[in-house]
């Protein structure tokens, strides 16, 4: 059996990428999959633990995470569609029109 | 003592209850002459004002009659409560009328007296008016005569120092008023000094007068807590004796202020600018006598004090020989005539000085008939005078072969002057024997009025004070020779210029006032004859037996002071008479006789210089220095220009410039400059870029992270 550092060391990786992949990119569609990403490297970490365990409250945590990521992503392409009309472009940041 | 004796109201009957009516009688005469004047103007004649104004004067003579009439069986007297006037904590000042038989006297000598002065004035003024120009003034002299009645009844009647203060400070202004009657008449030729400077005169050296009588009462007041006669009289033994000294003598320096006694009788003189009528009333008869009455009033007072018994009468006798001797000199009728009436108050005061108080008032009394009688017996001289000289148009047609005067002829018209008289017996001769009554009277010789009420003052001087005496009987000696002196320059030898020459003899409405008084002259001593006592036992009753004792006759005493008259009569005759002056230019017998002395008699031994140099400079000066160097100088200059005005400024410039704009706007535009500042360094961190709020994010889940992790 695979032990658990290894599923914690993937979940690492995946969680630095997907943080990286927010703060550098500018593509809005980029930057949306490496919050997906964030979110999976946290529900890895959640099954890992619930199957050492054997406890199911990780994999109930993991729908819930699942279900708001669902959400998050119809509300978030709806964004990425109204940024794109008023600006003809995702580039994320053109949108600094709030800058002090 | 006195407080028992008087009754209240309600026990006693008679016409007690009319008594307010002596004041309101008059004050109704002069408010109908007010408003009817006001109404009818033109149409409100000369008969009118003087009717109404007469009316009411004799209205309060009759209402005096019955109080009189009322005292006949309540000899005690009563007090009548008109109205509640002052009331403060322990002050209780009600307006009481105090009917006895002392007030009574003096409310028909004043009333009685005031309505033939009235009667006369009636006529008088008539002409009075036209050679003054000014006809309308008529009505005018009848109110303020009314007024002085009505002020002269409140003196006399009040219950209290207050009230009869009340009437001293209205007759004040009463005399006033009419010194300055003819206002514009400035400066007066005949007088020396303009009217209106004379009412002024008069009205300040009263006021002080009323200062000294004012201090008096304040003391009276914080001595024994009341201001009412019997309340005051009882507590006299109660009071320390310096305190009751120093009350008497502040009152005497009021007395000698409206009793023209030394040292300030100066105004009498100069009020005679008033019209003749006024001096007879006010400056004669009735207002002067005012200080006389307060001090009879004020017996008990007085009596507690010896020493100011002695002050009182030494001013009365000193006044009474310096007075006459200045009227020795004068060429004015109406100034000898002023200066013998403060001679003569100089007796009145010396009496009650004396404690010869029925004595005093009985000179009160009688000197009221007699020099009422001279003054206006001189009035009718003037006025024969006066209307030879400018004929009015009534009377024009008889005389005007005078008319051809010239101009620089009328300009030194004086009617009063008694140089240009001469031989007017002939021309005006009832004038000339009602003169002659008073002058007889005034000098003293009997039986006529003045020989009863002067004897009796120089009987009672030569028990109580052989010097006061002495200077009483040279003083009688003087005012013989001196009346002596004027009629015979006045009636007598011949006439010394034309107006005298063709004197017009006054109207009957002048000579029967005159002929009355000339009865009472001669009979007023009936009032008091030696061995009857009939005033000594009226006024007994109010001032009771030790203040009120009948004087012994003495036979010493009056044969010497008639002899000492009669030979100044005949010293007059052998200057005067025997070889009279022919020109008004012609020098006094006595000038070269008396030379130094007699100039000093002529210029009234300098007082009114004296007072001008010792006072009035000094003062003057003083306000002077006061008004430029402290008001101006000191004031203007230096406290609100210099220190205040630029100590101002200077504060003013110091919460402008580094408190306002320094400290107040420093502090709003810092807050304003600081907040712009804090915005920038904030504003820093709001780039727009979401991937640097994403940053801030992260770094912050890292630090709290951190922190839990290794730190909690």
């Amino acid at each position: 059996m695979i032990p658990v550092s290894y599923y914690f060391a993937l979940s690492a990786i995946l969680f630095t990428l997907g943080a990286l992949g927010v703060l550098i990119r500018k593509n809005a569609i980029i930057i949306f999959m490496s919050v997906e990403l964030m979110l999976n490297a946290a529900n890895l970490l959640f099954v890992a633990f619930a199957r050492t365990y054997e406890a199911l409250d990780g994999q109930i945590y993991v729908f819930f995470v699942i279900a708001v990521a669902a959400a998050e992503v119809a509300v978030g392409l709806a964004l990425i569609v109204a940024i794109y009309r008023s600006k003809q472009s995702i580039d994320i940041d053109e949108l600094s029109s709030m800058k002090g | 003592m006195l407080a028992a004796m008087i009754s209240s109201i309600e026990e006693v009957g008679g016409f007690f209850t009319s008594v307010p009516l002596i004041v309101f009688l008059p004050l109704a005469g002069l408010l109908l002459n007010i408003i009817l004047g006001a109404i009818f103007k033109d149409r409100w004649g000369e008969r009118a004002s003087s009717g109404i104004a007469i009316a009411a004067v004799l209205g309060a003579f009759v209402v005096s009659v019955l109080q009189w009439l009322s005292l006949q069986g309540h000899h005690e007297g009563v007090t009548v409560m008109f109205k509640e006037w002052i009331q403060i904590g322990d002050l209780d000042i009600p307006w009481e009328f105090r009917v006895d038989t002392l007030s009574v006297t003096m409310m028909l000598v004043v009333s009685g007296v005031g309505t033939l002065i009235h009667i006369y004035a009636a006529g008088y003024m008539h002409y009075d008016v036209r050679y003054k120009e000014d006809p309308a003034s008529y009505r005018r002299f009848f109110i303020y005569l009314n007024l002085f009645i009505a002020m002269m009844m409140v003196l006399v009647s009040g219950n209290s120092y207050l009230m009869l203060f009340v009437g001293w400070e209205g007759v004040g202004l009463c005399s006033f008023l009419l010194i300055g009657f003819w206002y514009s008449r400035n400066p007066d030729a005949s007088t020396g000094i303009g009217n209106s400077f004379a009412a002024k005169k008069a009205f300040v050296a009263n006021r002080v007068g009323d200062f000294g009588f004012l201090i008096a009462m304040f003391l009276t007041f914080w001595a024994t807590g009341t201001l009412s006669f019997a309340d005051v009289f009882e507590h006299v033994d109660a009071i320390a004796p310096g305190i009751v000294l120093a009350i008497t003598l502040f009152m005497l320096l009021g007395v000698t202020g409206k009793s023209a006694q030394l040292p300030l009788y100066v105004w009498l003189p100069d009020a005679m600018a008033g019209p003749t009528p006024v001096s007879a009333l006010i400056h004669a008869a009735t207002m002067v006598t005012a200080g006389v009455y307060l001090v009879a009033r004020s017996a008990p007072l007085f009596a507690a004090v010896p020493e100011a018994q002695t002050a009182v009468a030494l001013v009365g006798g000193i006044t009474a020989l310096f007075a006459a001797t200045i009227a020795v000199a004068q060429s004015d009728i109406k100034k000898v005539l002023a200066y013998s009436t403060i001679s003569q108050l100089g007796f009145m005061v010396a009496a009650v000085g004396m404690g010869a108080f029925v004595a005093g008032m009985f000179h009160l009394v009688t000197h009221a008939f007699f020099k009422a009688l001279l003054f206006l017996g001189s009035g009718a001289v003037i006025l024969a005078l006066e209307r030879a000289h400018h004929p009015l148009e009534e009377d024009g047609h008889e005389h005007d072969h005078h008319d051809d005067h010239g101009q620089a002829a009328e300009h030194h018209f004086d009617p009063q002057d008694m140089r240009i008289m001469g031989g007017l017996r002939k021309q005006i001769p009832t004038t000339y024997w009602v003169y002659l009554v008073g002058a007889v009277a005034l000098a003293g010789l009997p039986p006529l009025a003045g020989f009863f009420s002067k004897d009796e003052i120089l009987a009672d001087a030569l028990h109580a004070n052989p010097l006061v005496y002495a200077l009483l009987t040279a003083a009688a000696f003087l005012t013989a020779f001196y009346m002596g002196r004027q009629v015979l320059l006045v009636f007598f030898g011949q006439a010394r210029s034309e107006a005298a020459a063709h004197a017009v003899e006054s109207p009957r409405v002048m000579t029967i006032p005159l002929m009355v008084l000339a009865g009472l002259s001669i009979f007023g001593g009936a009032l008091n004859l030696p061995g009857l006592h009939g005033l000594t036992h009226w006024l007994e009753y109010t001032l009771g037996h030790e203040f009120a004792h009948a004087t012994e006759f003495n036979i010493t005493v009056a044969l010497t002071s008639t002899l000492l008259a009669l030979a100044a009569i005949y010293l007059a005759w052998l200057l005067y008479g025997r070889q009279p002056a022919t020109d008004a230019k012609a020098q006094d017998p006595l000038q070269a006789r008396l030379g130094g002395l007699w100039r000093a008699m002529q210029n009234k031994w300098w007082v009114d210089e004296i007072y001008e140099a010792l006072i009035i400079q000094p003062y003057r000066r003083l306000a002077a220095f006061f008004a430029e160097t402290v008001d101006w100088r000191f004031w203007h200059d230096w406290v609100h220009d210099s220190l205040t005005g630029r100590g101002f400024r200077g504060l003013a410039r110091f919460l402008a410039n580094p408190v306002d704009q320094g400290v107040i706007d420093g502090i709003a535009n810092g807050l304003a400059s600081g907040t712009v500042g804090l915005s920038k360094v904030f504003s820093f961190f709001q780039t727009g870029f979401v991937r640097n709020y994403a940053l801030m994010v992260f770094l912050g889940v890292v630090a709290m992270l951190g922190y839990l992790v290794f730190f909690a």
